[in-house]
C-alpha cells in the first residue's frame, strides 16, 4: 500500500478519530438524530479538516512557534464561517437543527488534533489527505449511529419510510429510546467494542486484574 | 427578581446541564476524568473561565457586533454578527492567556493545582458553546453572568460524579474490548438518562 493511500485509508478502521484518538466526540452525539442532518455534518466536518490541514501546512514554516495555536485557531474559524453562511444561505432547514453545532466545529478536537500532530510536520498534499481520511473516519462512525437510530427510532431512512409505522397503519412500534441524545453514547460503546473485538491490538489493558479463584488453584494441585 | 435569577442558575446546572445534556466538552470530559482530583481541579477551571468569557463576549455582543450595536459611537446601521466566531474564540484565548498570567504572579496556589488544564481548555467546546447559547437566547449582561456560572458548575458537577464513578470501575472484572473508552461512554449514557430525569421538572 503506497503511503499516501495508506495515510487516507488508515483513520477509518485502525486509527479512528472518535473510537480510538477520542477526538470530536461532542458533536458525534448531537446530531445524529437524523441521519441527513448527519450527512451534512459530516461534509462540512471532513471539508474543513481536509483545507485546515492545507493551509496549515502551507504556512508551517512561517509561524513562529509561540503563536502557532492562535494562527491555527484563525484558519479554522475563517473556514467555519465560511461553511456555516454557505450552509444558511442554501439549506436553512438543516442549519436551524443543527443550531450551534455547526459553529462548534472551530473547537472540534480533531480540526485541532490533526493540524497540530500532523500538518504542522508534512507537506501540503500529505496533510490534505490526512484531514480527508479523518473526516472519513469521523463520518463512518457518525453515520452508523445515525442509521441505528434514525432506523429504530422513526422507522425511517432519509426521510424514506423504510419499517412502516403502526401511526401509518404498519406494523412497527417506534423505539422512542433512540430518539433521546443518551442513547448514541450506548451505541458509540458498542461499536467501540465490536471495533475493539475486531482489532484485538487497540483494546486497553485492564488496570486490575482479578485474582485467580483460590478454591481452583488448590483443587488443581491436589 | 433573585428568584428569577436562582431559577436562570438552577436550569442552566441541572435542566440544561452543559455536558450531559448538550454534550459539549466531551473529549476532556472523557479523557480527564480517571481520578476525582484531577477532575475537581478542572472543574473549578471551567467554572471560573465560564463566569469570566460568557459576560465579556455577552458585552462585546451587545456594544459591537449586533445589529445596529455602533449606535452609540454614531454609526448605524451596522450588522457584524458574521465575526462573531472568530471574536469569541480570540476573546477565550486572549482571557485564557490572560488568566494564566495572573494567577502566575498573584495567586499561585491554584495556578499549582490547575497546571496544564488551563492553556488545554481554549479548544474545549463547552467554553464556547455556552457563549453561543448565550447569543443564540439573548442574554442580558446579569442574565449572562449567572448563566455562565451556573453552566460551569454544572459541567464542574458532571465530571467530579463520572470520575468518582471510574475510579471504582477500575476494580470491576470488564470484557477485554470494552475495558478503557467503551465502559466509559456506556457510564456516560447512563448518566445522561439520569439527568434527563431533571428535564420533567418545571420551575
Amino acid at each position: 500500500m503506497s503511503k499516501a493511500k495508506q495515510i487516507l485509508l488508515n483513520p477509518i478502521f485502525n486509527d479512528n478519530p472518535i473510537a480510538l484518538q477520542v477526538l470530536g466526540v461532542c458533536s458525534a452525539l448531537a446530531v445524529t438524530t437524523n441521519l441527513y442532518v448527519t450527512l451534512i455534518m459530516c461534509l462540512a466536518l471532513t471539508l474543513v479538516v481536509g483545507f485546515s490541514n492545507l493551509f496549515v501546512s502551507i504556512v508551517r514554516n512561517h509561524i513562529p512557534s509561540n503563536i502557532r495555536i492562535i494562527v491555527q485557531i484563525t484558519i479554522i474559524a475563517s473556514l467555519v464561517v465560511i461553511v456555516d453562511e454557505l450552509l444558511q444561505a442554501y439549506d436553512y432547514e438543516s442549519s436551524k437543527t443543527m443550531t450551534v453545532f455547526v459553529a462548534l466545529i472551530v473547537t472540534n478536537c480533531i480540526v485541532m488534533g490533526r493540524a497540530e500532530a500532523f500538518a504542522m510536520q508534512n507537506t501540503p498534499f500529505l496533510s490534505f489527505l490526512d484531514g480527508i481520511g479523518n473526516g472519513l473516519g469521523y463520518s463512518v462512525i457518525l453515520i452508523l449511529v445515525a442509521a441505528v437510530r434514525e432506523l429504530l427510532g422513526a422507522g425511517t431512512l432519509l426521510n424514506y419510510e423504510i419499517l412502516p409505522l403502526i401511526q401509518n397503519n404498519g406494523w412497527y412500534t417506534g423505539n422512542n429510546f433512540f430518539l433521546l441524545p443518551p442513547s448514541s453514547f450506548i451505541i458509540i460503546a458498542l461499536l467501540i467494542w465490536g471495533l475493539r473485538a475486531w482489532k484485538k491490538d487497540q483494546a486497553e489493558e485492564a488496570q486490575f486484574k482479578v485474582a485467580e479463584n483460590s478454591l481452583e488453584l488448590e483443587e488443581s494441585k491436589m | 427578581m433573585f428568584e428569577y435569577y436562582l431559577t436562570l442558575f438552577i436550569e442552566a446546572v441541572f435542566v440544561e446541564n452543559i455536558a450531559l445534556a448538550y454534550f459539549l466538552g466531551m473529549c476532556t470530559f472523557l479523557a480527564i476524568s480517571k481520578r476525582v482530583n484531577a477532575a475537581i481541579g478542572l472543574g473549578i477551571t471551567v467554572i471560573f473561565l465560564l463566569t469570566l468569557t460568557v459576560p465579556i463576549n455577552n458585552l462585546i455582543y451587545t456594544y459591537f457586533l449586533n445589529e445596529n450595536a455602533l449606535t452609540w459611537i454614531g454609526i448605524t446601521g451596522t450588522d457584524l454578527r458574521f465575526v462573531g466566531l472568530i471574536t469569541y474564540i480570540g476573546i477565550i484565548a486572549a482571557v485564557v492567556q490572560i488568566l494564566e498570567m495572573f494567577l502566575d504572579k498573584y495567586v499561585p496556589f491554584l495556578y499549582n493545582a490547575l497546571g496544564i488544564y488551563l492553556p488545554l481548555i481554549t479548544v474545549n467546546c463547552a467554553i464556547l458553546g455556552a457563549s453561543l447559547f448565550m447569543v443564540e437566547r439573548e442574554l442580558l449582561f446579569v442574565e449572562s453572568v449567572v448563566y455562565g456560572f451556573g453552566a460551569g458548575t454544572g459541567w464542574a458537577l458532571a465530571i467530579i460524579a463520572l470520575a468518582g464513578i471510574r475510579e471504582r470501575l477500575k476494580y470491576a472484572d470488564i470484557p477485554s474490548g470494552l475495558e478503557g473508552l467503551g465502559i466509559t461512554f456506556l457510564t456516560v449514557g447512563l448518566m445522561c438518562f439520569g439527568f434527563m430525569a431533571f428535564g420533567g421538572i418545571s420551575l
